[in-house]
């Protein structure tokens, strides 16, 4: 039941800079940890982030071990048109998670 | 005659006196009362503040999906007995735990869901602390955010409060310590570079950063316990029921957070 929450303003001036908000359930094991029984706990992480402004990418992330479970991203970004905002997470594990908002720009 | 007015007086007094003392120094006063979220910093309260910082809220979303999903061999979901959660459930969390009449004991928002799923969906209960059981307590008590809480208000809870404070109050553990030690007697200082705080449970099940999940009450207090050197109650043990009373009639009348940040 992985869920995203997204932030994108419904609405934006043409060439206002606007922040962008997501966060994506996640366990972020960092496969660092043992078990009690003394057994590598096998690594289960989110290593991509993408982000698409109508299609062209706008922002990436590549994440790595030691980063907090449930990740949290934010950036900028300008708007230019009305359109959509396309996310991608990908992961260990065959981990694929895709969400979208929406915006219309005056 | 005179004299004997002005001993009687100052015997009144004294005693008075005495009382007030001895209520200020075991109970914080109804005005100090602050929500741990005062306690915060501005960073953390940010995230509780909004919806899609919260990573609280991902619980809430899970628990909407399971809150329309039918289960158990009644093939029923809970949105087919309880209709609009948002009318039917709002202000619930805020009076738990309450008095079941069958068990003759107070059970807690957990236990209740548990209780619907075996009586009515009759589905198996869902173990403590499963992400299940957590997201739908937190959907169910999202549904009372800002409603002031209102548990212990029922006469017939007045015992198990009483026991509830009781174990606050006690001494316990390895380091001969009780709850009311901290949180009554030293709130306003810290513990290692912690806010030591007042110990009202005005947002569970909530997201602490610590834990990085959602969690109840009952692990929080399974926390402290451990930190006391002190034998842990299991998951739902009728004193930690107990002692959850007590410590949301301590809340009473603050809003409820849920889901709550906490460090």
């Amino acid at each position: 039941m992985a869920a995203a929450l997204i932030n994108v303003p419904k609405k934006a001036k043409r060439g206002e800079i606007i922040e962008i908000k997501t966060l994506m359930s996640h366990i972020m094991e960092t496969g660092y940890r043992r078990t009690a029984t003394g057994e590598l706990v096998p690594r289960d992480i989110i290593t991509s982030f993408t982000c698409r402004y109508n299609g062209v990418e706008v922002f990436r992330a590549d994440l790595f071990p030691a980063i907090a479970a449930n990740p949290f991203i934010t950036f900028f970004t300008v708007a230019t048109e009305s359109g959509k905002f396309d996310f991608e997470w990908i992961g260990d594990r065959g981990f694929t998670e895709t969400a979208s908002a929406a915006i219309s720009v005056e | 005659m005179r004299l004997l007015l002005t001993i009687a007086v100052t015997g009144l007094l004294l005693a008075v006196g005495l009382a007030v003392s001895r209520l200020s120094a075991t109970e914080i006063p109804q005005a100090e009362r602050r929500s741990g979220y005062t306690f915060m910093s501005p960073d953390t309260k940010a995230i509780q503040d909004d919806d899609t910082a919260n990573p609280g809220m991902l619980w809430v979303l899970d628990g909407e999906t399971l809150w329309k999903r039918k289960t158990g061999t009644a093939d029923k979901a809970c949105a087919d007995c309880h209709d609009d959660i948002s009318a039917s459930m709002k202000g619930v969390a805020a009076r738990y735990p309450a008095f079941d009449r069958a068990l003759g004991r107070p059970v807690n928002l957990e236990q209740r869901i548990n209780l619907c799923r075996t009586q009515h969906q009759q589905a198996t209960p869902l173990p403590y602390e499963s992400r299940d059981l957590l997201a739908l307590t937190a959907f169910v008590a999202q549904q009372s955010r800002g409603v002031p809480i209102t548990a212990a208000a029922d006469p017939q809870l007045e015992p198990f409060v009483a026991k509830g404070r009781d174990i606050f109050m006690r001494r316990q553990g390895q380091l001969n310590l009780g709850c009311t030690n901290c949180h009554n007697d030293n709130w306003d200082k810290h513990l290692a570079g912690s806010a030591v705080t007042q110990a009202l449970p005005t947002g569970y099940p909530l997201y602490r950063l610590e834990w990085q999940s959602l969690g109840s009450l009952q692990r929080r207090l399974r926390n402290c316990m451990t930190g006391m050197r002190t034998q842990l109650y299991d998951y739902g043990a009728p004193e930690m029921v107990e002692l959850e009373l007590y410590l949301m009639s301590r809340a009473h009348d603050l809003p409820i957070e849920t889901p709550a940040v906490r460090p």
